[in-house]
């Protein structure tokens, strides 16, 4: 029942961490490994005007519920001018103001953005349409047109669907060819088309954007149409009538407003541009983290300010050389001094390097027994001798430092992290040892100790490791209950196939 | 000789190995809030005495650091004697005394100490060198054993002990730890001491083992080891019991000596009981342990139990036959 209880435990955690990764690299698409790059937008809106020398006020509505993609970063570029956003129920609008404006003034919107499956619904309920009294000869045309399509729909999607399938039709009847005489442009179309669906009452409207696929300048907002069909709102092309949001139509704004309005001054003018560039998907995971909705992103570490993400980086390491402490002792049987030793050596390791720093290790750990061993003729009490070993590391390291420093060796001199209270009771330990049990199992131990501090920083140095903690916090789960499974491992360790090997070949 | 033993290889021998030993034995039979009973020598001591349990006399305890100074009168009552912490493991910080020399103190290896030397070492034992985590330790000064002439060929200086693991009362393997040169006198395995196994039934030795290697005959005296009647065998085996039913641990190790005049004694008891007297004695503990555990009913007389033990081992050897 302990085994199984254990077992249980273990591999809830295990599935747990699994799963929340997996929900972030598929739904939020955080990405696996550090170097994978991804398409990003900077997508531009230059607006400008003259100004008539009195006060101007320009507003500019701007991205506020993009779906498909996630904002990144935006900036607002307005030199002179007070900013305020507004944010109304489907829209959000920058609002420049300025005293006086005389002459030519150029304002810039920039926003950056890149493709997330994160999908917002807009959650406005709008009521009904009034049906309306279209003239003649429209009237009987539009009421041919939805008695026919009424045939064949059963709900409001189909409705969209077959009205827009049937006014788009290549070979259009004369009803059709009515109204599409009276639409000139794809803005006048889909105002036509939500016309017609006023008169069954279903709600519409446009929301316009941009097609963002490559760099370009000279982009014009488009139209989609909306429908809503009682519970949220569903999108249309109206000239194609496919179904749902294409893949690089960025949503700039919702319903029929213009994008830019002005108080104080004349010839108004918006231009969209759009550059395409490449970043680094953990990058973009960063920056897209405060925008993201999810819990998960809430609670992202990368939502921190960077110099605390550093010291948590290095921190989210901590488990994992500790679980590889776990396997070479339980697993493999090395035997080590202490037993999360090695593990702050490693960390030390870090500052140093690991040829310097191995090379520190063994060099601070050798004079100190020797002069460990002296002092043992002195016949110290344990604490001041404990304190002294202490001194003589700090002493031995400060030479170290002056010395290579003199050689212009930089490694050595970025050692605040070596643990020296560490040093002092690894020598301590490892005197006694060697006095006790001898000069062969110290350095045994020693070496194992060493050998365990340099795994551990392979691992705790591992770029790809150190990005899936930090990236992937509830990995940490997944350490967690491998720790558990090997907390009741009872098999063999590797060293005991060595140690027990004779009893093989033995008779009674 | 290959280096590695399969793990399948292993378990068909019924090795015991660390980790099973630890999760199915140590902490499943060893309820931790007994640890103090045998961590702490002085309490071992206390129940040995209080329950008739023969063990080496103590002499005196030293508590603090000023009684450090008090050393003197001790060692003046006593010619041999044997200074160790009560919380020592593996046969750490324990100073065997064999006799005086002027104002020196003789060390089984011959060497010669000032009294200084010996409170030096007193107070280390104190501020805790000795005991496990470095916590503040007391010394106990006892009784050195003057071992039975029947090891006089088998150990080079030290004490001969007596290793018996006694698993839920019935006594499962046991060994004889012979210090060596090497050992420094010391009746520690891992410190080069030859382990010679036991046969349960009849109390004579089997093969020996030193540092892994088996041996047949002392690596210092020369004299064989195979095939040593040990004295008393019947007696040992009921003290071993005896003083795992006082502790009441499920899985003991139990340390014993054998005095020329005194004969078997209690010196210590083990709540983690090495491996290596499966390498000692040449069978794997887990087959006699698997054994006992399936027992719903233990006898509980100690000469039932002796019984018991000694089928379990015929059943050991009988395998080893048919193999």
């Amino acid at each position: 029942m302990n085994n199984f209880t254990v077992k249980g435990w273990a591999l809830a955690l295990i599935l747990l961490g699994l799963l929340i990764t997996a929900y972030k690299v598929y739904e939020l698409g955080l990405p696996l490994t550090p170097k994978q790059s991804t398409d990003v937008w900077t997508v531009q809106a230059q607006v400008a005007f003259e100004g008539t020398g009195g006060p101007a006020k320009l507003s500019l509505y701007v991205p506020d519920n993009t779906p498909g993609f996630m904002l990144l970063d935006e900036d607002f570029i307005s030199s002179r001018f007070g900013l305020t956003i507004a944010k109304t129920q489907e829209n959000r609008r920058a609002d420049w103001a300025i005293r006086r404006a005389r002459g030519d003034q150029t304002l810039y919107y920039r926003i950056a953005v890149a493709r997330s499956n994160l999908s917002h619904d807009w959650d406005s309920i709008p009521d009904y349409p009034e049906a309306p009294v279209y003239p003649e000869p429209y009237a009987s045309a539009i009421q041919a047109i939805i008695e026919d399509v009424r045939e064949e729909s059963a709900d409001v999607m189909s409705y969209t669907q077959e009205l827009l399938k049937q006014l788009n039709a290549s070979t259009p009847d004369e009803n059709i060819e009515l109204i599409r005489d009276k639409a000139t442009s794809v803005d006048q179309w889909t105002l036509e088309i939500i016309n017609i669906l006023k008169g069954v009452r279903i709600p519409a409207r446009r929301i316009w954007g941009l097609d963002i696929s490559d760099s370009a300048n000279n982009l014009h907002l488009r139209p989609l149409l909306q429908v809503h069909n009682g519970d949220k709102w569903l999108s249309f092309d109206p000239e194609s009538g496919s179904e749902g949001i294409p893949a690089n139509f960025l949503v700039w704004k919702v319903g029929d407003r213009n994008v830019t309005k002005l108080e104080g001054g004349n010839d108004v003018s918006v231009r969209f541009s759009v550059t395409r560039t490449y970043a680094e998907l953990i990058d973009v995971a960063r920056q897209g983290a405060a925008s993201r909705d999810s819990i998960f992103s809430n609670f992202s570490l990368l939502a921190l300010p960077v110099q605390n993400q550093n010291v948590y980086q290095l921190l989210l390491m901590l488990p994992l050389g500790a679980l590889l402490v776990v396997f070479l002792r339980t697993l493999v049987g090395l035997k080590t001094f202490g037993t999360f030793m090695p593990i702050l050596i490693a960390m030390a390791f870090r500052e140093t390097q690991l040829f310097w720093g191995v090379i520190m290790f063994s060099m601070i750990v050798s004079i100190g027994l020797m002069i460990r061993f002296y002092l043992e003729k002195l016949m110290l009490l344990l604490i001041p001798r404990l304190a002294s070993v202490l001194i003589i590391v700090v002493i031995l390291m400060l030479l170290i430092s002056l010395i290579t420093n003199q050689l212009g060796i930089e490694r050595l001199l970025s050692i605040s992290l070596f643990p020296m209270v560490i040093l002092a009771m690894t020598i301590e330990r490892m005197s006694i040892i060697w006095e006790e049990n001898g000069a062969y199992e110290a350095i045994l131990q020693g070496a194992g100790s060493l050998l365990v501090a340099c795994i551990g920083y392979v691992v705790m140095t591992n770029e790809n490791l150190m990005y899936l903690m930090f990236v992937f916090p509830e990995l940490l789960l997944v350490v967690l209950g491998l720790c558990l499974w090997m907390g009741r491992y009872t098999g063999y360790r590797l060293a005991e196939l060595v140690r027990f090997r004779d009893m093989l070949n033995r008779g009674p | 000789m290959r280096l590695f033993a399969k793990p399948s290889e292993l378990r068909a021998q019924g090795v015991l190995g660390m980790n099973k030993r630890n999760a199915d034995y140590i902490m499943r039979y060893n309820p931790r809030r007994l640890y103090p009973l045998v961590d702490n020598k002085l309490k071992t001591k206390q129940i040995a005495l209080d329950s008739g349990i023969a063990v080496p006399e103590l002499y005196g305890v030293v508590e603090t650091e000023h009684q450090v100074q008090q050393i003197e009168s001790i060692l003046a009552d006593h010619r041999a004697l044997v200074v160790k912490p009560a919380h020592g493991s593996g046969g750490n910080g324990i100073l065997i005394i064999n006799g005086r020399m002027g104002n020196f103190y003789r060390k089984t290896n011959g060497s010669l100490l000032p009294l200084s030397a010996i409170q030096h070492h007193t107070s280390n034992i104190l501020s805790g060198m000795y005991s496990l985590g470095g916590v503040p330790d007391k010394a106990i000064i006892e009784y050195r054993v003057d071992f039975d002439p029947m090891f006089e060929h088998i150990s080079y200086q030290g004490v001969p002990d007596i290793r018996i693991i006694v698993f839920r009362g019935i006594p499962t393997a046991a060994m004889i730890r012979l210090p060596t040169r090497d050992s420094d006198g010391k009746a520690n395995l891992h410190q080069g001491a030859v382990g010679l196994g036991i046969n349960m039934t009849t109390g004579t030795t089997t093969h020996a083992v030193h540092h892994n290697n088996i041996v047949t005959a002392h690596p210092d005296t020369g004299h064989p080891t195979t095939g040593i009647v040990i004295a008393h065998w019947d007696n040992i085996l009921r003290l071993a019991t005896h003083c795992a039913d006082r502790v009441g641990l499920g899985y003991l190790g139990v340390d014993i000596v054998i005095d020329r005049t005194l004969g078997p004694l209690m010196l210590e008891l083990n709540a983690r009981p090495g491996l290596n007297i499966q390498l000692a004695s040449g069978h794997g503990l887990l087959k006699n342990l698997l054994k006992i555990e399936s027992q719903q009913d233990l006898p509980t007389d100690i000469d039932a139990r002796l019984a018991f033990a000694k089928v379990l081992q015929q059943s050991v050897d009988s395998n080893q036959v048919v193999n």
